[in-house]
């Protein structure tokens, strides 16, 4: 008796395209997908990987703010992440302390103000959970909206300034003396950086945000590429965990940010075999 | 020769740099001329290598000025004039997934500006610098598979497919081996002859930079200038070796 189980499995197949909260799940992670890795490439080259999870733990003290003053907590989220890319940035060249220690003490101060703000509101709630660990459920109308058109803005930035990024991740030093903003450049990195976290936190959540940054690009760096085509394989291998990802989470009822970085993980695991010496 | 050596590109005016309480360099002046091939030695730790982030607006000076090609560096914006070779060999990530190609095609952003992408010319150049050095077969390779020698030629030809008048080198031999080394010495020699390039060039082996450069500094704190680097050499060698003779070797016997 094959047969009629493979016509519920079939029909189960499609399932997903008859939820609008699914479809705006699946479109926003595409979204998340295309970009989290341009820009990782860039933070992982530079060996600043750090900055995207202390950054995510940035945006869940927005959150927080968000949910206590009922404010759309995305753009709660957005508007601290920006803020404290900035400050941490300036902290940074000030050489005041030390970069790492920059991060961890955003990464555990933006913590401490989330959980503070968080028992201000009574405590965790579901949507706060969701947050966390990232589900397509989260996805509202006006994210998505958000979440394109940001996107969009992000895209078309590292578009322009590809050129520059290029040469300032390569080689810093030389980058400036050929004339380049390298400061500005520099800046302008961090902030995009915290605008990707931000938008991705619906759906990866804050916990798994720089993994989806991180993986596919070091997925990607194992076949010695091109710079051009290490981006064009870790697009690929960030589409592929998203999708997958959103739709094995769907259909067996899993967290959709864990099984899409544990989607990644595999694909990365792969890529380790695929690496002569 | 047709090049004007009397012309200054470069003019150092008592510069001096302190880093935190230590002072680093001393009231330096240098003029470097167009078409000069400089060689500038000294020790570790001497001041060579802050003197030329100095010139190259990488670092400010405590005090004096700096100009290049007439104008102050502060206010300079010219810097597709100016090229630069790091030493990079011994620290730049081997990992890093970029072409030759694509390495030297940085040399043309700056010139390029913001917001614009290489066009046909660019990558013309591109390969025209490419093939000034001999590297051309090389440029699909990833940098770093390839050995120092050939690394530190692809550096040379991003300097130069800025098309710069003035080309400053940090150390280029560091992980260099002997055989690479000459041919890097001819090299540039063609650079400053052919292409009346003016180059500054940093490197502690004396007596390789002595038989090539066309002038000499000594930076130790600070500066002594020759534009006889053979007979330049020879004197500081007669005051070491004078020197040497209140040197006396204390043996323990235990």
């Amino acid at each position: 008796m094959v047969s009629p189980n493979l016509f519920i499995t079939t029909t189960n197949m499609f399932e997903l395209f008859q939820y609008s909260f699914a479809i705006r799940g699946l479109e926003a992670g595409i979204i998340i997908g295309l970009i989290a890795p341009l820009i990782g490439m860039f933070l992982v080259l530079r060996r600043y990987s750090l900055i995207a999870d202390t950054l995510a733990h940035v945006s869940l003290a927005g959150i927080a703010i968000g949910f206590l003053l009922q404010i759309n907590p995305i753009v709660t989220a957005i508007a601290s992440t920006v803020l404290s890319s900035v400050v941490i940035e300036r902290l940074r060249i000030s050489r005041r302390v030390y970069g790492e220690s920059a991060l961890a003490i955003f990464l555990s101060g933006s913590l401490a103000l989330a959980v503070v703000l968080i028992s201000l509101a009574h405590g965790f709630n579901v949507g706060l959970l969701n947050y966390l660990f990232g589900s397509i459920v989260t996805v509202k109308q006006t994210d998505l909206y958000i979440i394109g058109g940001l996107g969009a803005v992000v895209a078309a930035l590292l578009f322009l300034f590809y050129k520059e990024l290029v040469y300032i991740t390569f080689d810093e030093e030389s980058a400036q003396v050929s004339g380049i903003p390298t400061r500005a450049i520099n800046t302008l990195l961090i902030v995009l950086a915290a605008l990707t976290v931000s938008l991705s936190i619906p759906i990866v959540g804050v916990l798994l945000i720089s993994a989806l940054m991180v993986i596919p690009v070091v997925t990607a760096l194992q076949f010695r590429q091109s710079f051009g085509k290490t981006i064009v394989v870790a697009e690929l291998v960030s589409l592929f965990s998203v999708i997958v990802g959103i739709a094995a989470s769907f259909y067996f009822n899993l967290s959709t940010g864990g099984t899409i970085v544990l989607v990644s993980l595999v694909l990365f695991a792969l890529s380790l075999g695929f690496r002569k010496r | 020769m047709s090049v004007d050596h009397s012309l200054n590109i470069i003019e150092v005016n008592k510069v001096s740099f302190a880093y935190k309480e230590s002072l680093v360099l001393k009231e330096v002046s240098l003029n470097i001329h167009k078409g000069d091939y400089l060689g500038m030695i000294g020790p570790n730790g001497g001041g060579k290598t802050t003197l030329i982030k100095m010139m190259l607006g990488l670092l400010t000076p405590t005090s004096g000025t700096v100009k290049l090609f007439g104008q102050d560096i502060r206010t300079f914006k010219e810097w597709s004039r100016v090229g630069y070779v790091p030493q990079k060999v011994i620290n730049f990530d081997v990992n890093f997934p970029a072409t030759v190609f694509e390495v030297v095609a940085m040399g043309r952003y700056g010139k390029r500006g913001l917001f614009r992408s290489l066009t046909k010319e660019d990558r013309r150049v591109v390969q025209e610098s490419l093939r000034q050095v001999e590297m051309w077969e090389f440029r699909d390779r990833i940098i770093g598979d390839l050995s120092g020698g050939q690394q530190q030629r692809a550096f040379i030809a991003r300097a130069l497919a800025g098309q710069p008048e003035v080309i400053f080198l940090d150390e280029p031999m560091a992980g260099v081996d002997a055989q690479a080394q000459d041919q890097f010495y001819q090299l540039l020699k063609k650079l400053n002859r052919d292409l009346e390039l003016t180059l500054v060039f940093i490197s502690h082996d004396i007596e390789a930079v002595v038989n090539e450069v066309t002038e000499i500094a000594f930076v130790n704190r600070t500066l002594s200038y020759d534009d006889d680097p053979k007979k330049f050499v020879k004197e500081e060698m007669k005051k070491l070796y004078g020197e040497s003779k209140f040197i006396h070797h204390h043996h323990k016997h235990v």
